[in-house]
């Protein structure tokens, strides 16, 4: 009997342990997506000014500049609506299409002595940094909430505790971001 | 070994090296009561002398019941750990006449970013930022836990790294922070400096006599001792003498296997080992000694800013005294991390 009790507490000590620790991992999973949202939103918030600022000396880039711009446009919106994958998707457009506009002010050396355009520059680039690298940051805490719910013998309780496996950000299948580039070496 | 286990390790280590210290510590205070200030916990030992009848007559002499040198070592240790915790980020700073980075600069807004960056890599409130007016090629972190911690480069650094360079740099020193190894340098570095005033100290009060010095007489413990305490006090002088050189040897040995690790993830956090080389190669091409950072901060710096030329030195000394592990080894270890990323056959 006496043995039966002590099982029992020390099962009941073991679950209160877990739980807690799954807690505070879900939190930390929570937050570090929140994260990503912040970087996500100053992205959007940067972008009108930079393409205001490069507008005079690219004109011959005008298609490049349109891209960014729809592209920022259908971030935001998917962004309100919500949908996970279809944000994902939507931001990596995005980040395409920034990627391009940054490859092609290497050809506008006048840019670069553009105070505003330097800073805005800068901004950006360290925004897309932020975004990477609180994906990437995102993905490591999410990996070791699904680890901690999937080994034994947690992986017997982790669903009656009303966990559940995160999902990792990664790009959907279709996404233009896995496509190879091209590369064209012809002079 | 994960980041996680490496934090738990270092705290442990954090303990034993205390607990090493704490041992150091009464051992010099221990000796300095009993050679010097006649501390006997046994109480009174009556000493028999002559007296002018010819008789021999017991003579109380007081007994010394409180350890005086012991807990003044004792006391000392604790209050320049206690120091080094609440003020320790605040001296090293000013010892360097660091400066916080300012965002009107182009270089040092790019610094904060980075920091930034690398603050949301590492899941860690961002620390702060600060800029040491030296032109060599240095950075070093400081700061007792990650909520209130400090990474600050040389002007030099920013002036000659790239964004990704200087990206790798502060993903090293962030990695410091996220490994507590500030905690563990910044005790090592209190005690060590603790245990060279003490044992300085205890070292030269033995010209001013005691037992061992040939006094035989008077306070000390009568006539010089049997050949055991004679051989006591012979290992307690040794100990006196070697004891900074230990202290050294035991923090500069942890300080160098920190710097593998902290390398290891910079580029876990930057996923681009090839950036921290190429750092680490233009640090070691400015070979001038960082003249703002004195040597008491120099294990929690990127390289030894004592000059390049130290780093390059390997074999036994270097390996003893060295606060970072040869350059080219650091550089190895890293290009190996970054082949192995390569697909196979690449």
């Amino acid at each position: 009997m006496t043995v039966l009790a002590i099982v029992l507490g020390l099962l009941a000590v073991w679950l209160v342990f877990t739980f807690n620790k799954l807690v505070g991992l879900k939190n930390q999973v929570l937050n570090a997506f929140r994260q990503i949202d912040v970087q996500l939103k100053r992205r959007h918030d940067l972008i009108p000014n930079l393409v205001n600022s490069v507008k005079g000396e690219m004109k011959f880039e005008k298609e490049t500049l349109e891209n960014v711009i729809q592209a920022r446009a259908a971030a935001v919106n998917a962004g309100q609506g919500g949908n996970m994958n279809e944000v994902l998707a939507k931001e990596g457009m995005l980040t395409q299409a920034l990627g391009k506009l940054f490859a092609l002010t290497e050809n506008y050396p006048n840019l670069k002595s553009i105070e505003v355009v330097r800073t805005l520059m800068e901004e950006l680039r360290t925004t897309e940094n932020q975004i990477g690298f609180s994906r990437q940051f995102y993905n490591d805490i999410v990996t070791r909430f699904n680890i901690q719910q999937q080994v034994f013998p947690t992986n017997m309780f982790a669903a009656i505790l009303g966990f559940q496996p995160a999902t990792l950000w990664e790009l959907p299948a279709d996404s233009v971001e896995r496509n190879v580039p091209k590369v064209d070496l012809t002079v | 070994m994960n980041i996680y286990e490496q934090q738990t390790s270092n705290k442990r280590t954090t303990m034993a090296l205390l607990g090493a210290f704490f041992l150091l510590f009464l051992v010099l205070g221990a000796g300095f009561d009993y050679f010097y200030l006649s501390f006997d916990p046994a109480g009174a030992q009556p000493t028999y002398v002559m007296n002018a009848q010819g008789y021999y007559e017991a003579v109380n002499t007081s007994p010394q019941l409180i350890p005086y040198g012991t807990i003044a070592a004792l006391l000392f240790g604790v209050i320049m750990v206690l120091n080094s915790v609440f003020n320790g980020a605040g001296m090293v700073l000013r010892s360097t006449m660091a400066r916080r980075a300012v965002s009107a600069d182009p270089a040092e807004q790019q610094f904060l970013n980075v920091v930034r960056e690398m603050s949301l890599a590492a899941g860690l409130p961002p620390p702060a930022a600060y800029v040491v007016p030296d032109p060599d090629v240095n950075a070093f972190a400081t700061g007792f836990s990650p909520e209130n911690s400090v990474i600050a480069v040389t002007e030099g650094l920013l002036r000659t790294l790239d964004r990704e360079e200087l990206q790798a740099v502060v993903a090293h020193e962030m990695s410091h922070i996220r490994n507590y190894d500030m905690r563990v340098m910044t005790v090592a570095a209190a005690l060590m400096g603790a245990i060279a005033l003490v044992s300085d100290f205890a070292g030269r009060s033995m010209r001013y006599g005691g037992r061992g010095g040939g006094r035989s007489s008077g306070g000390g413990r009568g006539k010089g001792g049997g050949p055991l305490v004679l051989l006591l006090f012979a290992v307690w002088v040794l100990l006196v003498i070697f004891a900074p050189l230990f202290s050294r040897m035991l923090a500069m040995a942890i300080s160098r296997q920190r710097e593998f690790l902290a390398d290891a993830s910079a580029a876990e956090l930057t996923r681009n080992p090839m950036g921290l080389v190429s750092a680490l190669e233009k640090i070691r091409a400015a070979v001038n000694p960082t003249r703002a950072i004195n040597n008491g901060v120099a294990h929690m710096c990127i390289t030894d800013p004592r000059g390049s030329l130290i780093e390059e030195k390997s074999g036994f000394a270097a390996d003893l005294l060295a606060t970072h592990p040869p350059m080219e080894k650091r550089i190895l270890a890293l290009k190996m991390m970054a082949y192995q990323k390569a697909p196979a056959g690449a």
